[in-house]
């Protein structure tokens, strides 16, 4: 009975003596592997950017507008000026008292404005928040401090400025205790806030600027916004298990608060930041499995290239099939060999393939800034899918091989 | 060691239906030298296969030592080939690839002996048929006389019952096809059975008996061992 081994001896023999041949057979694997590797990489690292884009914005975050949402699922733009002022300090106070497990509720208006500082100018978004507003939207302070809840109802005339404001105005110098003209108000800057960089929508956001929710509103935003209205009430939930509730909590006080009739709509909107992420990833998760599809569709061309090349090599090499079955092997010997082969240029294709998929994976992460993302099971299945490739392209072949008759294989030129 | 009796091997081919073998029998003992002689068409290369176990009678019986070998399946042909038979044929059939001694080795390996008895066995055979020297050779580099020899020596790697030579001169001028049948007789001295099929008469006269055929039959059988 004759070893394993040399039956991988054979094959690997087969393929070495025909290194071109060889090569150019397991190409269509090479790039079919080093394809779904990339797809899937870019794929992924995509789907971390939607998610740390979302996270930027706060964790287990409601953010509640005024005006209808825009169908089922809710948009994700608020809807602007126009759609109402429905939303006041009022709601926001309720929510604290009456909603259980929520972590912070910051009310917030936004306006644009000039800013002026030493003969600088810089335009920017002004909001007008609480000092809650730090913890809902997961910011912190860097040097200085907040101003705190007495402040903001005072209306007193102080800020805390983003880093790129802090760097565009003041350059090295410290800007705690400054002034800042706001628009034509002059406020007194106490913090400056750590750089979040980025976001996931390429928005800036360290380019802000924070001031007490009352003055804001009466001194900056002042014509959009009347008496105690808010543009945004933001509601960190405890954990995220408990969004869902307090989502439901949420909208039942809101609509009670306004006298909304069952059946009506509402005139505000919530938005569930998990559940806007699980959308997002969701689609990101489609588009991976598009990209993954598409290079499978690659391997398989890579499959039947070697499955030709197989079959060329059955033709060619008749009376070597002939003479092996005269000198003693089994039909099954030979079948072997030839499989053996096929898997052989296969495997060998998706390890090569596979180095170059995560080449190409980490070129184009630097390239595209994001960090390298490649599934767990990637590499497990490159190699177990080069493997079956061969396997199932090459049994034909092999079978081929088999099948023949010694005497009419001997006899063949 | 061989019995035959009643061999038959029918061909259809298309609407025809070719009697290759027409009832064939015959009885080969062990150190025998027999030659099987007949034009091209007279079932002498049908007869081969089935000795060889490359093939099946169509009816009849073949006995190699006792054993039926006309109904073997193919794993026990490719068993039977294996450890009884060895092949010598018109056109070498040595793999390109590999070496002299590789070559040798071949039927070793199917046999599953160990690499490095195979190895020390090949150089043996190679020695003893005049190739000691050409052993890291390949077959493009030999001439022809040299390449039947390695067959000779592939053929003999498992000690097999029986040589079957097909027309193993066909394709040597006639200086080296008497130094391989030279080689034939010192290896019948030596006490293995040699079964050759020519169509070539002088070839068929190195051997000890002759069996001639004629459309699938045996029409004279001259020098059998009583």
């Amino acid at each position: 009975m004759m070893k394993p081994v040399d039956l991988v001896r054979f094959a690997t023999g087969a393929i070495v003596a025909h290194p071109m041949r060889s090569a150019l057979t397991s190409l269509g694997v090479v790039i079919g592997v080093a394809a779904v590797v990339m797809m899937t990489s870019i794929g992924l690292g995509a789907q971390h950017m939607v998610t740390s884009a979302i996270g930027g914005l706060g964790s287990n975050m409601l953010i509640i507008s005024p005006g209808a949402s825009r169908g089922p699922g809710g948009g994700f733009v608020s809807q602007g000026a126009g759609t109402g002022m429905s939303l006041d300090d009022g709601d926001a106070e309720a929510i604290k008292a009456q909603v259980e497990n929520i972590a912070a509720v910051a009310p917030a208006v936004r306006g644009g404005a000039q800013l002026a500082a030493e003969g600088a100018n810089w335009n920017t978004r002004v909001e007008g928040v609480t000092a809650d507003y730090l913890v809902a939207r997961d910011l912190t302070i860097e040097s200085g401090r907040m101003f705190d809840d007495r402040e903001a109802r005072q209306g007193k005339k102080v800020v805390v400025i983003g880093q790129t404001i802090a760097k565009e105005l003041y350059g090295d110098a410290d800007p705690i205790g400054k002034r800042l003209r706001v628009g034509t108000v002059p406020f007194e800057i106490i913090g400056v806030l750590t750089s979040k960089g980025q976001s996931g929508f390429g928005q800036d956001q360290d380019d802000i600027v924070l001031g007490p929710l009352s003055a804001v509103r009466s001194r900056i935003v002042g014509r959009r916004v009347r008496g105690d209205n808010v543009q945004t009430i933001y509601v960190k939930a405890a954990t995220a298990e408990d969004l869902d509730r307090v989502q439901e909590d949420v909208t039942n006080l809101l609509r009670e608060r306004h006298r909304i009739r069952q059946g009506a709509e509402d005139d505000f909107s919530v938005q569930n930041m998990a559940s806007i992420m699980e959308a997002m990833s969701a689609s990101t998760k489609t588009f991976t499995g598009l990209l993954a599809a598409v290079a499978a569709v690659s391997l398989l061309v890579g499959g039947i290239g070697i499955m030709n090349i197989m079959l060329v090599a059955v033709t060619e090499r008749t009376r070597e099939i002939g003479l092996r079955m005269a000198v003693g092997a089994r039909r099954a010997w030979v079948l072997y060999q030839f499989a053996l082969e096929a898997v052989v240029l296969s495997f060998a294709g998706g390890v090569i393939g596979l180095m170059i998929g995560l080449g190409g994976a980490w070129l184009m992460s630097t390239l595209a800034g994001w960090p390298m993302a490649i599934a767990s099971w990637a590499v497990p299945t490159a190699l177990g899918f080069s493997m079956l490739v061969g396997l199932v392209f090459g049994a034909y072949p092999a079978w081929r091989a088999a099948q023949l008759d010694p005497i009419e294989a001997l006899r063949r030129e | 060691m061989i019995e035959i009796s009643g061999l038959r091997k029918t061909y259809v081919m298309g609407e025809e239906t070719v009697h290759a073998l027409a009832g064939v029998s015959l009885t080969i003992k062990r150190g025998e030298s027999v030659a099987i002689i007949g034009p091209s068409g007279s079932g002498k290369s049908s007869l081969m296969n089935i000795l060889g176990g490359l093939d099946r009678p169509s009816d009849g019986a073949y006995r190699f030592e006792g054993e039926d070998v006309g109904h073997f399946d193919d794993n026990e042909l490719a068993g039977f080939r294996s450890r009884r038979i060895g092949f010598v044929f018109q056109s070498f059939q040595l793999l390109p690839r590999l070496t002299a001694l590789q070559n040798v080795e071949l039927p070793m390996i199917y046999a599953g002996i160990e690499p490095a008895e195979r190895k020390e066995r090949a150089a043996v055979l190679l020695d003893k048929v005049g190739l000691g020297s050409r052993m890291g050779h390949r077959p493009t580099q030999m001439s022809g006389g040299q390449q039947q020899r390695v067959a000779i020596a592939r053929s003999l790697a498992n000690q097999p019952d029986l040589l079957l030579a097909d027309e193993p001169t066909g394709a040597l001028d006639t200086q080296t096809g008497q130094d391989v049948l030279r080689l034939f007789q010192e290896l019948n001295a030596e006490g293995l059975t040699l079964v050759l099929v020519t169509h070539d008469l002088e070839v068929a006269a190195e051997a000890r008996r002759r069996v001639t055929f004629r459309d699938g039959l045996i029409v004279s059988d001259y020098g059998a061992t009583s």
